[in-house]
C-alpha cells in the first residue's frame, strides 16, 4: 500500500465520519462545524484527482462563503434551537426516520452495486484517453489550461453563470428585505 | 493512482448522507446541509472523471460551475429561510404548510 492510497483512505474515512456524525448529531452548532471538516476533507479528495484549483476554490467558497452565510442563517433563527432538544426522544434509535434510512441504504446499495458492476467495462473514451496517455498527469499545470479554457472553448457558459450569479443575488437581497420599504 | 471506483464509491457514501438529512431533518438549514453534500458528491464525481480528459478540462471546468451554482442557491434558501422564519417564527418543515398569513 503507497502512501498516496494511504491518505486517500485517512480523507474518504474523515469525509465519511464526520458527515455520518454530521446528520446524527442534535446541536445545529456542532454540525454545522462538523461540515467544516467534511467540506475540508472533499477538497483533499479533489487534489487526489489532480484537480488542484477546484480544491482550493472549494476551500474559498464553502468555507469561506457558504459556510460563513450557514451560520449566519442560523443564529439569526436559533429560537429552533430550544424547541429542537425539547422534542428529543428517549430512544437510542429515533423510530420516526427509518423510512429515511431504509431509502438512503437502499439508494447506497444499488449506486455501490451498479459502479462496481460498471468497473469490467469502462466507456470507451476512458480506455482511448488511457491508451494515447493523455489523462492529466501531477506534473501538468493545470491552472493555466483551465484558465485558457475558460476563455476560449468554455466562454459562453461562463458568461452565462456570471449573470446566474448576479441574478441569483440579486434575487436573494430582494427576498431579505423589510417589507415596508419598496 | 487511485482507481476511479474508489472515488466513485466515496462518494455515492457522501450522497447517501446527504439523502439522509434531507429526508430526516426537522430543520431547514440541516436540509439545506444535506443538499450541500449531495452537490459535493457530484462535484466529486466530476473531478474523477474529469482526470481521463485532458483535451477539453470538461470535469474540472464543470465543477467549478457546480461550486458557483450551489454557492447561488445557498444565497437564495438562505434568504427564503429567514424570510420563512420572521413570518411562522419556525423553520420546521412540518409546520409550515400554510400559503396565506
Amino acid at each position: 500500500m503507497t502512501i498516496e492510497s494511504l491518505l486517500f483512505y485517512a480523507f474518504a474515512c474523515m469525509a465519511i465520519v464526520s458527515a455520518l456524525l454530521l446528520v446524527n448529531i442534535r446541536n445545529t452548532a456542532r454540525a454545522l462545524f462538523l461540515l467544516f471538516i467534511v467540506l475540508f476533507a472533499m477538497a483533499g479528495l479533489y487534489l487526489f484527482a489532480l484537480a488542484d484549483f477546484i480544491a482550493i476554490t472549494q476551500i474559498l467558497v464553502y468555507v469561506g462563503g457558504v459556510l460563513i452565510l450557514l451560520i449566519f442563517a442560523f443564529m439569526l433563527s436559533n429560537k429552533e434551537l430550544l424547541n429542537d432538544l425539547q422534542s428529543t426522544s428517549k430512544h437510542f434509535i429515533s423510530l420516526p426516520n427509518w423510512q429515511a434510512l431504509v431509502l438512503a441504504f437502499a439508494f447506497l446499495g444499488v449506486m455501490v452495486y451498479s459502479y462496481i458492476s460498471w468497473s469490467q467495462h469502462m466507456p470507451q473514451w476512458i480506455a482511448q484517453s488511457e491508451a494515447k496517455g493523455s489523462i492529466i498527469l501531477p506534473t501538468d499545470n493545470n491552472i493555466k489550461a483551465l484558465g485558457f479554457k475558460f476563455m476560449t472553448q468554455y466562454v459562453l457558459p461562463f458568461e452565462i453563470i456570471s449573470v446566474f450569479l448576479m441574478m441569483a443575488l440579486i434575487g436573494a437581497a430582494h427576498v431579505s428585505r423589510k417589507e415596508d420599504d419598496i | 493512482m487511485i482507481s476511479l471506483t474508489h472515488f466513485l464509491v466515496v462518494s455515492a457514501c457522501i450522497f447517501c448522507i446527504g439523502l439522509y438529512a434531507v429526508l430526516a431533518k426537522r430543520n431547514t438549514i440541516m436540509i439545506l446541509v444535506g443538499i450541500e453534500l449531495m452537490i459535493n458528491a457530484a462535484i466529486l464525481n466530476f473531478v474523477a472523471f474529469g482526470k481521463y480528459d485532458k483535451i477539453n478540462y470538461g470535469g474540472q471546468v464543470f465543477a467549478l460551475f457546480a461550486i458557483v451554482l450551489a454557492a447561488a442557491s445557498v444565497a437564495v434558501g438562505l434568504a427564503l429561510i429567514l424570510n420563512v422564519y420572521r413570518h411562522f417564527k419556525t423553520i420546521n418543515p412540518q409546520d409550515i404548510h400554510e400559503l396565506k398569513d
